[in-house]
């Protein structure tokens, strides 16, 4: 290309530019709606400082030998109020604070309560941040396949095989490995059987029988939509509590069933916008053109979808770190070697009166961070409303 | 309207069908059996487990347990496996304990999320908007346990009043208006605690639903034949934004049941969430699956009356 056409180029792309409306990028025109909203920028500050300070809790508190040791024990000096000297004579060298004093006081068992809550920022945000990826992740996937393939219908023949294959799952969870792989086998020839059938049912003497198997039962979306129904059924607090107990006590548990528990909000969402999106042009368009019903879902109607998704996602967040809290004030929480805020301030509890900091400082610490989260993702949520754009 | 009923009921029943499923399958597969409780108890004997698993049936398949179950649930016969009491009368008593809590909580949040939120919506942007629509957020984020501390801190330095538990052990012989008294600063704050959460979400969509109507053609049209501001926005505006929130009386009765295990294991309120929580930490298989139970029931119900109420409250909504 010679440098003429280059310049003829430009010249042309900036003379067109002045015939269309002054064009910001979405990324632009979102952040100067989102600018206006103070309460939102603010949660928007303390969410970044919230993830530095979580990352760096987890450098200092973590390894063989930690800048920060939230498990010194330093039994001559429990207690101590905020911002008070170590006794130096009575201690250790290695068990000197590594500021010099203890910032946020100690503990009933002299542990320095300001490495904890460091440890416990980044045990905060996991357990925010997994839990939520689980949920947005189920609901996402339900969401999409109840609003896409939603029409679609269930025939007897899935419902079988998916009994079969349930049923094989149960007899070898409980142990009995040949009953279980003989209903594995009766799965497997019969998945065979139905994909060679597809191609010559006629041609067999059985089609009577192959046009029961073959009845419509629900459609995907009834199915779907009724599972979230029964979902929403459990009280969730108390299932989370149930099933937390009944688990063994472990930080992934936790997480894990704190995502399988709320993943219903965001699959209506889904679903929702889905069941408008793939009525719109350039879906059809997308179809015509070939494209793939995967590509068409992720590449095409996903980016349109996900507005509300990441709202709710922003205080799911927020939601999830306060169960993860009242777990751990009820004693089912992440297991002792882990500080987290919530059995911080559960130990710190029996000595209100004694010893407030134990009380007040994670207390306040999770208020900010969830107040935080709720404060961005309302912000969030007003700035992507686009009954809001059309005004600026 | 009749069809509509008759589907819905029949719908409601299946889902509740598979919710009984799923919450039996989810305890009884869960690592961990009930007769491995306590195994540090002396009295615990091999002898005592095997007795055990046979008068709850423990020894059958799964299937054939799920149908005792909800046999002897149907008929009122479950007993509980910690105390051998009837679950439901242990249910219905605390029930009856949780009830004040619940009610003095509803009115609370009924009668003061109104208020605010119309008046921030009236006054949208200005100052009392802003501050209440801070102090909702504030409200929603702060941790139940950690706000109950303080309001105890508080209330206990303050006015030098006991307020964990029911009632003042040994107030008997008092007159009658100090027993009053005391009792009312005992439900006073569990009660403004579970209602703090209500309060701050039912305030904020009062005021966007109140912010939607007031931003109606007909409201405009009111406003301009040079109606009063106060007949503008209470009896045009208002009564329409009103609408959605009568179907939500139905969608607080799953509260009933719920309590809250947090609220009611700090003050020591012997109430429905403060059993469940009991029930968890013993294994007692059949209070817990039954406090499900009643709680799915209760769900259920509560959108079955949502939905009805809308269909005679909304004249637009034609089956």
């Amino acid at each position: 290309m010679t440098k003429v056409e280059k310049i003829e180029i430009n010249d042309y792309q900036t003379t067109n530019h002045e015939f269309l409306a002054p064009r910001r990028t979405r990324l632009k025109e979102f952040w100067h709606l989102f600018k206006q909203n103070r309460l939102a920028i603010a949660g928007l500050v303390i969410f970044v400082l919230f993830f530095i300070t979580a990352l760096a809790g987890l450098f200092l508190t973590s390894g063989h030998d930690p800048v920060f040791d939230p498990a010194l024990v330093r039994l001559q000096e429990k207690l101590r109020s905020p911002f008070s000297q170590p006794k130096i004579d009575t201690l250790m060298p290695h068990e000197i604070p590594t500021v010099g004093v203890y910032v946020m006081g100690t503990d009933d068992l002299g542990r320095d309560v300001f490495a904890r809550m460091l440890q416990g920022a980044w045990v905060s945000l996991t357990v925010g941040f997994v839990a939520v990826g689980i949920s947005v992740f189920v609901g996402i996937f339900m969401g999409g396949i109840a609003g896409y393939f939603g029409q679609n219908h269930i025939r007897l023949d899935h419902i079988l095989m998916v009994c079969l294959l349930f049923a094989a799952g149960i007899f070898i969870a409980m142990g009995e490995f040949f009953s279980g792989s003989a209903f594995l086998i009766v799965f497997l020839a019969s998945v065979l059987l139905l994909f060679r059938s597809m191609n010559k049912m006629e041609m067999r003497g059985m089609s009577k029988w192959y046009g029961i198997l073959k009845k419509d039962t629900i459609s995907i979306d009834t199915l779907i939509m009724r599972i979230v129904d029964i979902m929403l059924c459990f009280p969730s607090f108390f299932l989370i509590l149930t099933v937390v107990a009944l688990l063994p006590a472990s930080i992934y548990n936790i997480m894990i069933i704190i995502g399988l528990t709320s993943w219903m909000g965001t699959t209506r969402f889904v679903r929702a916008e889905f069941l408008s999106l793939r009525e719109q042009d350039f879906v059809t368009a997308a179809r015509a053109l070939g494209v793939g019903n995967f590509r068409i879902i992720f590449r095409h109607m996903m980016p349109n979808a996900i507005a509300p998704v990441l709202v709710s996602a922003t205080i799911g967040i927020a939601t999830a770190i306060l169960t993860e809290a009242g777990l751990s004030f009820l004693g089912f929480g992440v297991p002792p070697p882990h500080a987290t805020w919530g059995n911080i301030l559960s130990d710190g509890k029996r000595f209100i009166f004694d010893a407030p900091w134990l009380t007040f400082i994670p207390g306040i610490a999770i208020l900010i961070v969830v107040l935080c989260f709720n404060l961005f993702g309302e912000g969030l949520r007003d700035t992507l409303n686009p009954k809001l754009k059309e005004r600026h | 309207m009749l069809s509509f009923i008759g589907r819905s009921i029949i719908q409601k029943i299946i889902t509740l069908f598979f919710v009984s499923v799923v919450s039996f399958l989810i305890i009884h597969l869960a690592p961990g059996k009930p007769s491995q409780v306590d195994p540090m108890n002396p009295k615990f004997t091999p002898e005592m487990v095997e007795r055990f698993r046979l008068e709850f049936h423990l020894d059958k398949p799964l299937h054939t347990q799920y149908l005792y179950f909800y046999r002897d649930l149907f008929t009122g016969k479950t007993v509980s496996w910690k105390d051998n009491q009837s679950v439901l009368k242990k249910i219905w008593e605390r029930f009856l304990n949780s009830l004040p809590l619940f009610i003095v909580g509803t009115i609370l949040t009924w009668t003061l999320s109104f208020p605010i939120g119309i008046r921030s919506a009236i006054f949208r942007g200005g100052f009392y908007d802003r501050s209440t629509t801070f102090l909702a957020y504030l409200l929603i984020s702060i941790p139940g346990f950690f706000f109950a501390y303080i309001l105890i801190i508080f209330v206990v330095t303050h006015f030098h009043v006991p307020v964990i538990g029911m009632e003042t052990f040994g107030l008997g012989a008092s007159s009658w208006i100090r027993v009053a008294m005391d009792r009312v600063w005992h439900l006073l704050i569990p009660s403004i605690l579970g209602a703090t959460g209500g309060i701050a979400v039912l305030s904020r969509y009062v005021r966007s639903q109140m912010l939607e109507v007031e931003g109606q053609d007909y409201v405009r049209t009111a406003r301009a034949k040079g109606l009063p501001p106060d007949q503008v926005h209470y009896k045009h505006a208002l009564r329409n934004a009103l609408l959605p929130f009568v179907t939500m009386f139905g969608l607080i009765l799953p509260g009933l049941i719920g309590g809250s295990v947090i609220i009611e294991s700090i003050f020591s309120w012997p109430g429905m969430g403060r059993m469940a929580y009991e029930a968890i930490l013993a294994r007692d298989y059949p209070v817990i699956l039954t406090v499900n139970f009643v709680s799915a029931v209760l769900v259920l119900a509560g959108t079955f009356i949502s939905d009805l109420l809308y269909l005679v409250v909304d004249p637009r909504i034609r089956l």
